[in-house]
């Protein structure tokens, strides 16, 4: 019977190509609207570490006062004070803070010219803790963090420029002039979004090439290259910034179950209050402590155009559907008296709901087939539309193909369902006595 | 007008009556939001900074290694840039227009006030920057070589002299007479305003840091690696310059990077880049308008001609029966008016509320009243222009069809 139906409806989609094509188009246009702003959204709200994303924690803490923040929440970073303190109290399986330097390399060969990357100042733990994947060697030991020593991790496409991808742990790199040993070289790391570094990237960017431990960068004054923000003059000199409440750190702590973060917090929290109670803050803690989710969410990393350029693009779906079902309706209710003759044959109500039913499914594949190529346009497009950092991000994948086509068909079956129910409550003896 | 037919006539077609209705409605809503959001982005795009954008280089360099004192350096560079064939003038700054990245800051007049004052975007420059930015100096004087002075990377600058925009002398002295006044940009250092210019925006877009064109320039050579040059070219000569800068510099001292894609740029690729996302969000908005409209004009094409087709037997009865063309013409056309209204009346509550709903959620502004009233004529004439075809047929419909059986 399915494949006579579905002659049937080849045949009478033939018989109307313009209205055919009328409702291939518009699902087509909708299904691609939408999926290609879909492509978008979901790429910048995706868990950028599933595996670990509930046991890595970012801390906020208030050190400014509730007169000086927006709305009760605490600074997006910790100031040096802080960050240096609650890592000493090491009250976590691992924790690191960060802040972005910028760095240039200088090549041993002096006809090279020097190159700038994007780096970081860390800790041993952050290569571990965010499970950077290495490709030789490893990252520094906690023992080189208490050393101070002058070690470096580099990515991959750095190790290529300047050792033509070769070995190159244990050997030196030169970095604004101070020699740093190599301990292992990591691909070119960056999940998206970049969630450890969301307040000076905005949660898109490339990443680093070069990591160097927190505790040299600060020894070396290494200036921060994000964000700073200060509320009062921090006074002259390096030794003053450090001393000061501008807040330029990033600390991120790995506790593995609900009960070690909580115990956490609430240290984070007697932290605040031994703070208030020093005369420092005099204001009542406000502390914040969130799992990687919760901190991508409340830093409002989705780009608002991300979600609102998908809300119109699902309403332009939503009036696609109801233009369908408005052609569907016109072309099944032409064939009112076609309907009655089979039904006067014998036909129950089943047989036109599967007749129906198979011949605007047709339309859903095909306009799913349309769909799916204009995607394919779209998502070369989405470069005209977003920023680069966002828009590379969105691409054609075996799970986008399908939802694509599922969408078109289940659309589709959506759009003919009132029309076909029509159809079926054709009386067949008013349709037989008016011929 | 024969209205009353009509509604009894729709009263036996309420689905595809509401239909029609239903997506006049959500068309409506969808486009004036969507063409509000595109007038509001292309005026962000349009908005002028203030400064000669032709015939501008901006050159962002990081010099390589760490000497106590960069000064020399530095101006060693602006020498170069200087005496580069087509080169008018050049300085180095921190930042400048659209450049996305820089220094704000609070604006007293009170030096014991402990209030946040107004903020305002802070630019170095020197007696060539008014120059080289080409804007408009209204008041008072430029700086001169003199009063420019070095200020560390943990220096809070506070000159003797600065300069600032007519925006921000306005908004700090109401009364006017901003000029000669003083003001301090940093606890206990006391900045006369020595010039007033006409424009100058803040290089940022969202204006997150600084409410308006609330711009100061002070004279001052930052002591860091990180620097930004600007150079105005002589007329048609911007494309020789910018393809002399980069080894001229290299040529002057090699430890230095000129970051790839943002190392030198013309002023008009800073613009582009500055507004990629809003262009982007114009663009999107448009395409879906313009498909949108078309997907709903073929849909009442579409319902029309079928209800056209449905009817050739009752139109025919009423040609025989004396009725012109025009008659029918019209009837459809009126027809297609009444259901229009309908939805366009729903659609101006959808528009609205669609409207608030992205008001609270993204923090958009509130649809104007001029855009819902363009898309309801918008709508109510696409409708007309869509319906005519199908009218036109049905008026050439014959009076024989009413003797036919089928």
């Amino acid at each position: 019977m399915f494949s006579y139906y579905l002659q049937l409806g080849l045949r009478s989609l033939r018989r109307n190509p313009v209205l055919t094509g009328l409702m291939v188009m518009a699902i087509g246009f909708g299904v691609a609207a939408s999926m290609t702003t879909y492509s978008v959204f979901r790429a910048t709200s995706r868990d950028p570490i599933p595996q670990k994303s509930s046991q890595l924690y970012n801390t906020q803490l208030d050190n400014w006062g509730p007169d000086r923040i927006e709305k009760g929440e605490p600074p997006q970073a910790l100031s040096y004070k802080d960050a240096t303190a609650l890592l000493r109290a090491h009250k976590a399986k691992r924790q690191t803070v960060t802040y972005p330097i910028g760095v240039s390399v200088i090549p041993d060969n002096a006809g090279r010219l020097p190159i700038r990357e994007g780096a970081y100042a860390t800790g041993a733990d952050f290569f571990p803790m965010f499970d950077v994947p290495f490709l030789q060697g490893g990252g520094w030991t906690l023992e080189d963090d208490e050393k101070h020593a002058s070690v470096v991790v580099i990515a991959k496409s750095l190790n290529d420029k300047l050792f033509d991808g070769g070995q190159s742990v244990g050997k030196q790199l030169n970095l604004d002039g101070h020699l740093y040993r190599i301990t292992g070289v990591i691909e070119d790391w960056a999940p998206q979004p970049l969630f450890f570094d969301v307040p000076n990237t905005g949660g898109f960017d490339e990443g680093a090439k070069v990591y160097v431990p927190f505790n040299r960068a600060v020894d070396l004054k290494l200036p921060n290259a994000g964000n700073n923000s200060c509320v009062a003059e921090p006074g002259e000199g390096w030794d003053n910034y450090l001393r000061s409440e501008c807040i330029w750190l990033s600390l991120w702590s790995e506790l593995p179950s609900k009960a070690e973060a909580e115990t956490y917090r609430q240290y984070i929290q007697g932290y605040a209050a031994d703070q208030q109670r020093a005369g420092r803050f005099s204001w009542a803690p406000n502390v914040k402590v969130r799992d990687v989710m919760t901190w991508l969410d409340v830093q409002h990393v989705v780009p608002k155009e991300s979600q609102v350029s998908l809300i119109v693009s699902l309403g332009f779906l939503v009036i696609c559907l109801v233009n369908t079902i408005g052609l569907l309706l016109a072309k099944f209710m032409r064939r009112a008296p076609e309907i009655g003759v089979r039904r006067a044959l014998g036909a129950s109500r089943k047989d036109i709901y599967a007749q129906f039913l198979i011949e605007a499914g047709t339309i859903g594949v095909a306009g799913g087939v349309l769909g799916l190529l204009l995607t394919g346009v779209g998502i070369l497009g989405v470069g005209l539309v977003f920023p680069e950092p966002v828009a590379r991000l969105a691409k054609l994948d075996p799970v986008l193909i399908l939802l694509t086509l599922v969408v078109a068909i289940v659309a589709s079956l959506i759009a003919a369902f009132y029309p076909t129910w029509r159809a079926a409550q054709v009386q067949p003896a008013w349709q037989l006595k008016s011929n | 007008m024969q209205i009353k037919p009509i509604l009894s006539a729709l009263r036996r077609h309420k689905s595809g009556t509401i239909l029609i209705a239903l997506q006049i409605a959500l068309t409506l809503a969808i486009v004036c939001n969507a063409l509000f959001i595109v007038h509001e982005r292309v005026d962000k795009v349009n908005r002028t900074t203030g400064l000669d954008e032709t015939n501008l280089i901006a050159v962002s360099n990081d010099y390589v290694g760490a000497p106590e004192d960069f000064t020399p350096i530095m101006k060693t560079d602006l020498q170069t840039l200087r005496s580069l064939p087509g080169v008018v003038d050049a300085y180095v700054t921190n930042s400048y227009p659209l450049r996305q990245g820089g220094w704000s800051t609070g604006v007293q007049t009170d030096p014991d006030s402990t209030k946040q004052g107004i903020s305002t975007a802070l630019y170095f420059g020197d007696e060539h920057a008014l120059k080289t930015l080409g804007v408009r100096l209204i008041a008072g004087r430029n700086f001169n070589a003199g009063e420019v002075v070095t200020v560390g990377r943990q220096q809070q600058p506070g000159t003797a002299q600065v300069i600032v925009t007519k925006a921000l002398a306005d908004k700090v002295f109401p009364d006017g007479n901003a000029l000669g006044k003083v003001i301090y940009l940093a606890k206990g250092k006391p900045s006369t305003i020595i010039g007033i210019i006409e424009k100058l925006t803040t290089p940022w877009i969202q204006n997150d840091f600084v409410e308006g064109d609330y711009v100061t320039i002070m004279p001052v050579m930052f002591n860091s690696s990180f620097q930004q040059f600007l150079i105005r070219t002589q007329p048609g000569q911007q494309d020789a310059v910018f393809k002399a800068v980069p080894p001229a510099l290299y040529a002057s001292n090699r430890m230095r990077v000129l970051p790839e894609k943002v190392g030198i740029r013309k002023f008009e690729d800073v613009r582009r880049r500055a507004y990629d996302a809003d262009r982007g969000m114009a663009i999107l908005m448009s395409v879906v308008c313009g498909v949108l409209l078309a997907i709903t004009a073929a849909g009442i094409v579409g319902l029309s001609s079928f209800w056209v087709g449905q009817r050739r037997k009752q139109i025919g009865v009423r040609r025989a029966l004396g009725a012109r063309r025009s008659d029918i013409l019209s009837y459809f056309m009126t027809e297609n008016f009444l259901i229009a209204l309908v939805g366009v009346v729903v659609g101006v509550i959808l528009a609205v509320g669609l409207s608030q709903w992205m008001f609270t959620h993204f923090e958009m502004k509130r649809l104007s009243l001029t855009y819902v009233a363009i898309g309801v004529v918008a709508l109510l004439a696409l409708g007309q222009a869509a319906v005519f075809a199908p009218a036109l047929r049905a008026s050439r419909v014959s009076p024989v069809e009413a003797t036919r059986s089928v």
